[in-house]
Formats: C-alpha cells, structure tokens, sequence
C-alpha cells in the first residue's frame, strides 16, 4: 500500500534543551489506522504537532501525500485534520458555527448538507444553536472531531480523542473511526487505552522519549511478542516434571502443586500447548482440578516494551 | 508555493465581524458613548466658550482628533484580541494546521478589526454632527487616511496580540502609552499652543503626526506638513507588516 505520510530523521529540541523528537522514522500507509502509543511525554503530540504545522522541527524532512511538507504545505494541510488533546474551544460560539467555520477556513465552499451529516452523525445537530460552553466534556470533543472533519480530511490525526469521556462515548467514536475509515480516510491516533488501540489499529507504533521504539503490525506484534500464561492446580503434589514434559516451557511450584505454563506466541500457539500439557498429565494419572489461562494483550506487550527500553537506557 | 486562499480569508474575517457584533455593547456602543461624551464635554460645553484655533470653531477643531483617539484604541484593542483569543484558549492550533498563510491572516484579522474601526468612525462623524458643526475639506482624502491609520493600528494591535502572554500585557500598551500618546498628541489643542520647548519635543511624539495628518484632511490647515505626516502612516504600516512577516517565518509565539 502506498505511504501517505513519510517522516525521516525528524528531530525536536525544545528552547529548554529537551529533546522531544530524536530521529524519527516513520511511514504511514495509505487507509489504515495506525495507532501512536507512548507513556506521557513521549513525544506523541510533538509528532503530531510537527506534520499539522504546530511545532517547528530541528531537523529531518516530512513527506505528505508524496510531496514535502514544507514546500507543499498549503494543498498538504488541506487534507489534513486534526483533533487536539486539548479541549480548546470558542466557549461563547455556536456548535453549528463553529463547525461550518472550519470548513471555510480550510477553503471550501459552504455546504450545509455536509455539516448537518458530520453533526447528525456525532450526535450534535440538536446542540448546534447551543454556545459551546453549555456542552459537557464529552460533547465538546465531539464538536472537535466535527471540526476536524468538516473539511474532509485524507489524513485524520486524533491525539487522545477518548481521553476523559464516558464509556458509552468512547464506544460511539470508534464506531465512527470505523466509518471513516470505510470512506478511505487514514487515521493516526494516540490513546492511553490500550485496548482501544488493540481494537481498533491495524498498527502499533511505540514511542518513548522521542524514540520509536517499534512499528509493526498489531498482530504481528502480538504473535511475536504475545504470550500465554497457565497455571495448573494439581489435586496432589508431585516431586518432579514427568520427562513427557521436557519440550514445554513449564516450572513446578516449589510445593509441587501448581504447574506454570509460560510461552506461546500469541498466535494461539500458547492455547494449543496447555490443551497439549493437560491431555499428557491425564495420560501420566495426574489429576488437576483447575486451569488459569491468560493471554498477553497489547498493554502487557506496551508495558514489557517500554520498561525493557528503560532499563536499557537507565 | 505562492497562493491566497480567498475563502480561507472571508472565513476569518466573517468570523471576527461576528465576534463583534456579539460583544456589540463593548465593541461599538460603549466607544460610542464615550466619544460622545467627549463631544459633549469638551465640544458643546467648553468648546462654546474656546476662541478658534486657525480659523476652526474648537468644537470642530476637536472632531479629527476624537475620531483618531477612537480608532487608535479600538483598531489596536480590536486587532490585538482577535488573535490573542485563539492564543489564550488554545483554538489557535485550528489556524496553524490551516491551508492558510500570512496574507489570509493578515486580510482576516486585520481586515475585520479595521472593518470594525471604520464602521465605528463612521457611527462617531454621524453622533458628532449632533453636538458640533464641522465640514469636511477633502472627504476622500478623509476617508483614505481613515482607512489607513485603522489598518496601521489594527496591524499594531495584531502584533501587540501575538507579543501578549497575559491579558495584563494586552493592556498595558494601550493604556500607557496609545492613550496618553493621543492625548499628548494635538487631539484636544495645536501644538503650537505649547509654550517652548514642549511645541519641539511634542514633534517627536508621532501620534502628532497622525492628529495634524487627519485634521488637515478636515479642515485644509495643520501642525506638519500633510506628506510628512502621510509618509509617516505609511513608513508604520510597512514596519508593522515587516514585523508580522517576521513573526509568521519564524513562528515567534505561535508556534512551539
């Protein structure tokens, strides 16, 4: 699929010497959703900033729909949206104002048609007479979203679009990321919760002080670097592993009741193992009276990453 | 790439006339009022008891410099909130990502708050005919050095918008020395009333130039030459566009 967004060697220090951008490479393909994550001050928003036109860069070169962003600025921002982490709003401006405005401000003519659908289709249309300031918190980062796509945008940049808002809302916006990318549009997110990257993106990006730490598919990533996890209750205790067991990844419990399971892929691999172990201890007479399984999800994997990354760097 | 995004102007500059209008009393009544008050005061009462100065009844005289005092402040004030607004509650992030460059925020921001000047000109020329008999020598020569000045100041005013961190700087210029400049600067006398030296350093006070430039479009008599006080309105817009380019090549607090 062919890149939308090339990003190479981008580098940002900030006046006070912080380095928030430290030689990103990154390229963002044509339709997909691509989810940015990264513990706070990572450099998420500082990416995002730097391809919207918010942020000055120290160095490297960004590429939008083929053509370099800094030559190429105007007809690449046209096509570009962005839904900040901020709730930053006109308290005394009408929602339907507000909205129609973006899309003039991106240069397109006015079509009512089209922002009574982007308002419908955010819940708004009955709020658009209301001053923003009387909406809740959720309801303003609807309006943003509106905003942000009132121009209809190739390449929607969301940074933390669910932060703060109630579950039934969250579930409601990735409904419409799901719609939006059925049109075609290209969404670069970056979240706090995990599972709504593990939901939603095609792929993961991870950052860590301004570095990214790895991109690829979510599950690619997830059957290379996912695990599966059992623990088996035996009804007796045994002093030692039958040598059936060898070719696992298993420990005994010093007390010898409990039997650990620790590998697989994420694949399902893991699954297939412990039906595996559980059909060889009943052939060897070992009875078990309970089974615990867990998958490793994609925060487990995040959180692996970034804290191994950390003791690399401590 | 060279372009200007005509609809991306007309959004701005639509946006900020509304913005006007929403705040009206502030925006265009209460300036009103005051200037009104001033007529009132300093036009109908005292004026009645001034002798002329060059041969203009001082009620009349003062007309030029009151219409100046307002559009000086409210060019400023008007221009300086527009942009500080979107500074101040972070919606300045929706023009930054924009297909928009420096001329369409200029045209948007400055246009409407000189938009806004003008339009406040015009109500106070009208109110002052209540109060003070005064002519107009050279309308069109008026009307263009009215246009001039309100897209000088609005300039100012944007540049003073994106220099503020603080409602308090915001403030600051305006009232200490926009205000006293204009009331030092001919509005209310002739600076050849000062007794000397003050008649010599009052010329290095340039809002002079800008009372004698618009009250010789009036009257047909000032303090400077015209063309001296007209290159002078001039050589500030220029610098306040200079200085606005600057700050949009090099993002100076806009962008991070």
């Amino acid at each position: 699929m062919e890149p939308i967004l090339e990003i190479d060697g981008l580098t940002k220090i900030y006046a006070g010497g912080l380095k928030a951008l430290d030689d990103v490479q990154l390229t963002i393909k044509r339709g997909e959703i691509f989810a940015l994550l990264g513990p706070n001050g990572a450099g998420k928003t500082t990416l995002i900033g730097a391809v919207c036109g918010l942020v000055r860069t120290n160095g490297g070169t960004i590429k939008a729909f083929g053509q370099d962003l800094t030559k190429n600025w105007r007809s690449a921002r046209a096509k570009i949206g962005l839904v900040p982490q901020e709730l930053a709003t006109d308290m005394f401006e009408e929602v339907g104002r507000f909205v129609a405005y973006s899309r003039g401000l991106f240069g397109l003519p006015s079509d009512p048609a089209r922002i009574e659908e982007i308002l419908r289709s955010l819940s708004l249309w009955d709020k658009r007479k209301e001053q923003i300031r009387a909406l809740s918190g959720g309801m303003k980062r609807r309006v943003l979203i509106a905003k942000a796509l009132a121009h209809e945008p190739d390449l929607l940049f969301l940074d933390e679009p669910t932060a703060g808002v109630d579950v039934e809302l969250r579930r409601d916006m990735w409904k419409l990321i799901g719609a939006m990318r059925e049109r075609g549009v290209t969404i670069i997110l970056t979240t706090h919760y995990i599972e709504e990257a593990e939901e939603m993106a095609d792929r993961v990006g991870v950052i860590r002080q301004g570095k990214i730490l790895m991109v690829d598919d979510k599950a690619a990533m997830m059957a290379r670097l996912g695990r599966t996890e059992a623990v088996i209750s035996l009804v007796r205790p045994i002093a030692e592993l039958p040598s059936s067991f060898a070719d696992y990844p298993i420990t005994l419990s010093d007390d010898g009741t409990e039997l650990c399971y620790r590998g697989g892929d994420g694949s399902g691999k893991g699954k297939a193992d412990v039906a595996a172990i559980t059909k060889a201890l009943t052939l060897a007479g070992i009875d078990y009276d309970g089974i615990d399984v867990h998958e490793s999800s994609l925060e487990d994997i995040f959180v692996d990453l970034v804290e191994h990354s950390e003791g690399e760097t401590a | 790439m060279i372009g200007f995004n005509v609809r991306s102007t007309w959004a701005i500059y639509t946006r900020e006339l509304m913005r006007a209008l929403r705040t009206a009393f502030q925006s265009i009544l209460a300036p009103v009022l005051t200037t009104s008050l001033y007529f009132i005061v300093f036009g109908a009462a005292i004026g009645e008891r001034m002798p002329d100065l060059g041969g203009v009844g001082y009620g009349a005289f003062i007309v030029p410099g009151l219409l100046l005092l307002t559009l000086l402040s409210e060019s400023t004030s008007n221009a300086s909130f527009g942009i500080y607004m979107p500074r101040f509650t972070g919606t300045i992030y929706e023009l930054l990502s924009a297909p928009v460059g420096v001329a369409e925020t200029l045209v948007g921001f400055v246009g409407a708050a000189a938009t806004k000047s003008l339009i406040l000109a015009s109500i106070i020329l009208l109110t002052a005919t209540l109060f003070v008999d005064y002519s107009i020598a050279h309308p069109v020569l008026a009307i263009g050095y009215i246009m001039l000045v309100a897209a000088s100041f609005s300039l100012f005013g944007f540049i003073l918008g994106v220099w503020a961190d603080s409602f308090e700087k915001l403030g600051i210029i305006p009232q200490l020395f926009l205000l006293p400049l204009t009331f030092l600067g001919g509005t209310f006398y002739s600076i050849d009333m000062l007794p000397k030296p003050w008649d010599t350093i009052a010329l290095f006070n340039p809002i002079v130039y800008l009372v004698s430039g618009l009250r010789w479009t009036f009257y047909g008599t000032s303090d400077v030459n015209i063309w001296v006080s007209f290159g002078m309105t001039i050589g500030f817009l220029i610098l306040c566009v200079g200085i606005i380019a600057y700050i949009f090549k090099t993002g100076w607090r806009l962008r991070d």
